[in-house]
């Protein structure tokens, strides 16, 4: 079997998701699906309209807590390849914050994986966002109930 | 020895980025509470109430994880990336 193949990248520059799916399309021909999930900086967040988006994170520990969840999924589905980019700095509304892509022989376990590795970034690894709100107030987001129920819907025993 | 390091709103909170301290706590359990022991504005931001995550050595970790001699400690808040 090929060695998978794995991407993680953190920075600070523009992100071209397109431009980074193009490589997983067409290049692997045991790839029968590419399934992505790209998160984008809404404008509006915990009522009010927010100008800009801050993203910090905790260099060395970020690649870490990433490696690891990629080796997390790895384990539970057959994939080719995985690639993870997160932006971190001044963000725009409608940047792209975050890609997260999958190629696997079938659907099933592309769909799966993509949900599951968005789903443990979200919890797991030490991003964290500040607003800047229209009106000049800055604000740390608050993490989300929703979120950690998400990841943890993949602890079950029948969470494959 | 070992390093301290804070992010986000903690580390806004707290008004410390990160220092080095001589002593090495049994656990981050006991280091969070030496911490918090200082008084405003520690204990509001690190006191046991307070939902605040640690990572060793840039693996997250709990209460009860030990601690030794050159380790480094995060203290963060909840994640919020993606």
């Amino acid at each position: 079997m090929a060695a998978v193949q794995t991407e993680i990248r953190v920075q600070t520059g523009a992100m071209d998701p397109q431009a980074e799916l193009g490589p997983l399309l067409g290049t692997d021909t045991a790839t029968g699906a590419v399934t992505s999930f790209v998160g984008l900086m809404r404008d509006f967040n915990q009522d009010a309209q927010v100008a800009e988006m801050t993203l910090e994170h905790y260099p060395g520990m970020t690649e870490k807590a990433l490696q690891a969840i990629v080796d997390e999924a790895l384990t539970r589905w057959s994939l080719q390849a995985v690639k993870i980019i997160h932006r971190v700095g001044v963000l725009r509304p409608a940047d792209p914050i975050v890609l997260v892509a999958v190629a696997s022989a079938h659907r099933g376990d592309a769909f799966r994986a993509c949900e599951f590795l968005i789903d443990y970034l979200k919890t797991r690894a030490p991003f964290w966002k500040r607003e800047t709100t229209r009106d000049g107030d800055t604000r740390w987001v608050e993490s989300r109930s929703s979120d950690d129920q998400a990841a943890q819907r993949w602890l079950g025993s029948d969470s494959t | 020895m070992i390093r301290v390091l804070f992010f986000a709103s903690v580390r806004d909170r707290l008004g410390v980025a990160d220092e080095s301290l001589t002593e090495t706590p049994a656990n981050v359990a006991a280091l969070r509470a030496n911490l918090a022991a200082r008084g405003a504005p520690w204990d509001e931001v690190l006191g046991a109430d307070q939902r605040v995550l640690a990572a060793v050595n840039q693996t997250m970790a709990t209460d009860d994880s030990p601690l030794s001699d050159g380790d480094e400690v995060g203290f963060f808040p909840p994640v919020t990336g993606g």
